[in-house]
C-alpha cells in the first residue's frame, strides 16, 4: 500500500513530466497495447459475442436472421436437463467445500507439523495437480472398470459388498467422479493453506499452550481464524473451479449415464456442436457465465473483502 | 516457498501420536500413488492380466505396449504439437503480460482500474464459456486446424493470472530505483528492459511454467480446433486411443503413461516455480 500512497504523493507534488508514477500516454498506451489486444480478440470479443448469439436461433453457419429474444434462456431454463446440470456443478461445489477443503486443510495442518519427510509428502500431494485432466480421466476410467482396481482393492480389505459399476450407475457416479476432482485438486488446495499456516507465528501457539489451552484449542481459537484469508481464497478457487467443470467429465463419462453426471459445459458443448444449436449454446454460455459473475461479485462483497484487496478490487 | 525459515510448529512429543500422524500420511500418499502406479504397471501388462489381477507386479512384464506407442509416429507428431503451442504460447503471454502488469504497477493513468479489473474477470471465465464465438472467430480467420489457433487464446487466457502475479511484484520495486535511474536519463522502457525484467527473473519464470502446464493439459480447445489428426496435442491423442482401443486397456495405459512423463518430469524441475507462484497469487493476493 506504501508503493501506491508514494506514487499519488509524487503526482499531486507535479514532478517534472517522464518522472516516475508519471509517464507520457503513447508509453502507456504502447506497453499495454499487445496484452489488451491479445486479450480483446481471444477473450472480451468472443464473450460479447455469445452475448450476441444468445438471442439467436442459430446453427452456427447460417447468417445471423431467425432473432427469438430471451426464448433461448426460456428454453433453458424449462429443460430439466439443464437444471439437473446445475444441480451437479452445485453437488460438487457442496462437496468440495464440506469435505475437500476440510480434509486440505487438516493435511496442510499435519505437514506443517515437523513432519520427517515433509518435503517429500508436500510434492507427491500437488503432483496430480499438474497432470492434464484428460489424463487423469483415462486412467480412472480403467481404475473405476467393473473387476477393476478399485473394486479389487475394496475386495481385498474385505469390502467385497461394496463394488459397484462406479462410472455406470447414475446414483454414484457424480460422487466416483468427486472422488477424483478430490485426488487431483485437494494437493494444490494443501499447499495453498501451508503456505498460509507459515505466515502464522509459532509463539502464538505456544503461548496459547502456555496459557493450558489443548491442541484443539489452540487449533480452533487462534490457527484457523488466523488461516481464514487463505482458506476462503482456497473456497472461491474450488467454486469456480467447479462451476466450469468440463474435461474430466467429458473424458470420463460425456456427463452420462443418463445425463447422471452432466455439468453445464458438458451441456453447452452438446448443445453447440454434437446438436448444432450454437444460439441456444451462447444463451447457456451466457448463464455460465452470469452465473460465475454473481458467484465471484457476491463473494468478493461478503466473504473475501479483506482478504483480496488488491488482487481483484485493485 | 519459504519453508526453509519457518520454525517447525509443536510436534507431538509421544510417540503413538506420532505414529498415527505419519500412518494418516502415509495412507494419503499412498492414495495419490496408487493410481499413478496403476498407469505405469498396467503399461507393463497384458490385457489378460489386467482382467485377471490388476494389483501385484506385471507377470511376466510385457514390453509391447510401450514399444507400440514409442513406435508411433502419431505419438511424437503429438508431443511436437504440444510443445510448439507451450512455447508459442508462453512467448506470447511473457512480454504482453509483463509490459501490461509493468505499467499497470507503476503509473498512473486514466482508465487504470477499468482494464485492471477486465483482466481480473478474466480468472472467472474458462475458454467454455467463449469457446463457440472464439470457433466462429477462428473459423473466420482461418486458424483452424492451425496451432497458432490454439497457442494465441491459450496465450490470451493466460494473460489474467500473469497480471495479477507480476502486478504486486512490480510494485514491490522500491521507487528509489526508478528515481536514480531516470536521473541517469533511463526512459520507462529502458527501466522495464534494463532493470524490471532483470530483478523479476524467478516470477517470470514461474508464469512461464504455469502457462506451460496450463496451454500442455489444454483439452476443450485442441479438441475443437485441430481437427486433422496430424495437427492434434497429445491430451487430444490419449483421449482418442482411449476411445478409439475400447478393450485394449494395456495400451491405453501404456500410452497415457507416456503422455503424463513429460508434465510429471518437468514438475519435478520447475516445482518451485509452480508452487511459489500458486501460493503467492492465492495467499497474498
Amino acid at each position: 500500500m506504501t508503493t501506491q500512497n508514494n506514487i499519488s504523493a509524487s503526482s499531486r507534488s507535479g514532478r517534472v513530466k517522464g518522472a516516475p508514477g508519471v509517464a507520457p500516454w503513447p508509453v502507456i498506451v504502447g506497453f499495454l497495447l499487445p496484452a489488451v489486444i491479445l486479450y480483446s480478440v481471444f477473450v472480451l470479443y468472443p464473450i460479447t459475442q455469445s452475448f450476441r448469439y444468445s438471442g439467436f436461433d442459430w446453427n452456427g453457419l447460417e447468417p445471423l436472421t431467425n432473432w427469438v429474444g430471451f426464448g433461448n434462456f426460456q428454453k433453458a431454463f424449462a429443460d430439466p436437463l439443464f437444471i439437473e446440470a446445475i444441480r451437479h456443478n452445485a453437488i460438487i461445489i457442496g462437496l468440495s467445500l464440506l469435505l475437500q477443503i476440510p480434509f486440505a486443510v487438516a493435511l496442510a495442518v499435519l505437514l506443517n507439523r515437523n513432519l520427517r519427510g515433509k518435503g517429500v509428502f508436500r510434492t507427491m500431494y500437488f503432483a496430480p495437480f499438474v497432470l492434464s485432466e484428460v489424463v487423469t480421466g483415462v486412467v480412472w476410467r480403467q481404475i473405476y472398470r467393473p473387476e477393476g482396481l478399485f473394486d479389487q482393492i475394496l475386495a481385498s480389505v474385505g469390502g467385497q459388498g461394496l463394488t459397484h459399476e462406479w462410472l455406470a450407475d447414475p446414483n454414484i457416479v457424480l460422487y466416483s467422479l468427486f472422488f477424483v476432482i478430490s485426488w487431483k485438486y485437494f494437493g494444490f488446495h494443501m499447499v495453498l493453506i501451508l503456505a498460509g499456516l507459515q505466515l502464522i507465528p509459532t509463539e502464538l501457539e505456544e503461548a496459547a499452550a502456555i496459557d493450558g489451552a489443548t491442541w484443539w484449542q489452540g487449533f480452533r481459537y487462534v490457527t484457523l481464524p488466523l488461516l481464514g484469508p487463505t482458506i476462503r481464497v482456497s473456497m472461491f478457487l474450488s467454486i469456480i473451479g467447479a462451476l466450469q467443470l468440463f474435461d474430466l467429465i467429458w473424458v470420463t463419462t460425456k456427463g452420462g449415464p443418463v445425463n447422471a453426471s452432466s455439468t453445464m459445459a458438458t451441456y453447452l458443448v452438446d448443445w453447440a456442436f454434437r446438436r448444432g444449436q450454437f444460439g441456444y449454446a451462447s444463451a447457456v454460455s451466457v448463464i455460465v457465465f452470469g452465473l460465475s459473475l454473481i458467484v465471484a461479485l457476491f463473494y468478493q462483497r461478503f466473504v473475501l473483502r479483506r482478504d483480496l484487496q488488491g488482487a481483484l478490487t485493485g | 516457498m519459504t519453508t526453509t525459515t519457518t520454525v517447525p510448529a509443536l510436534a507431538p512429543r509421544r510417540g503413538f501420536g506420532r505414529f498415527l500422524l505419519y500412518a494418516v500420511a502415509v495412507a494419503v500418499l499412498l492414495v495419490i500413488v496408487i493410481p499413478l502406479t496403476f498407469s505405469v504397471l498396467g503399461g507393463f501388462r497384458s490385457n489378460g492380466q489386467l482382467a485377471a489381477d490388476p494389483v501385484g507386479l506385471p507377470d511376466p512384464w510385457v514390453w509391447s505396449n510401450y514399444q507400440t506407442t514409442l513406435s508411433n509416429p502419431a505419438f511424437y507428431s503429438q508431443l511436437r504439437n504440444s510443445v510448439v503451442i507451450a512455447l508459442v504460447a508462453t512467448i506470447l503471454v511473457l512480454p504482453a503480460a509483463s509490459l501490461a502488469a509493468f505499467v499497470i504497477a507503476r503509473y498512473r493513468f486514466r482508465g487504470r482500474e477499468v482494464i485492471y479489473t477486465l483482466f481480473t474477470l478474466g480468472l472467472l471465465f474458462p475458454v467454455a464459456v467463449a469457446i463457440l464465438p472464439l470457433f466462429i472467430t477462428l473459423r473466420q480467420t482461418g486458424l483452424l486446424n492451425n496451432p497458432l489457433g490454439v497457442a494465441l487464446p491459450q496465450a490470451a487466457f493466460g494473460l489474467p493470472l500473469s497480471i495479477v502475479i507480476l502486478r504486486p511484484f512490480f510494485r514491490s520495486i522500491p521507487r528509489d530505483l526508478e528515481d536514480a535511474a531516470a536521473i541517469d536519463g533511463c526512459g520507462p522502457l529502458r527501466f522495464y528492459w534494463s532493470v524490471m525484467l532483470p530483478l523479476s527473473r524467478p516470477v517470470l519464470s514461474t508464469i512461464a511454467v504455469l502457462t506451460i502446464v496450463g496451454s500442455w493439459n489444454a483439452f476443450l480447445l485442441p479438441l475443437l480446433v485441430l481437427i486433422q489428426p496430424d495437427q492434434w496435442t497429445l491430451p487430444i491423442g490419449v483421449n482418442n486411443i482411449s476411445a478409439q482401443y475400447v478393450t485394449d486397456t494395456a495400451a491405453i495405459l501404456a500410452y497415457t503413461t507416456l503422455a503424463m512423463v513429460p508434465a510429471l518430469v518437468f514438475y519435478f524441475i520447475a516445482q518451485r516455480q509452480i508452487v511459489s507462484g500458486l501460493t503467492a497469487g492465492g495467499v497474498k493476493g
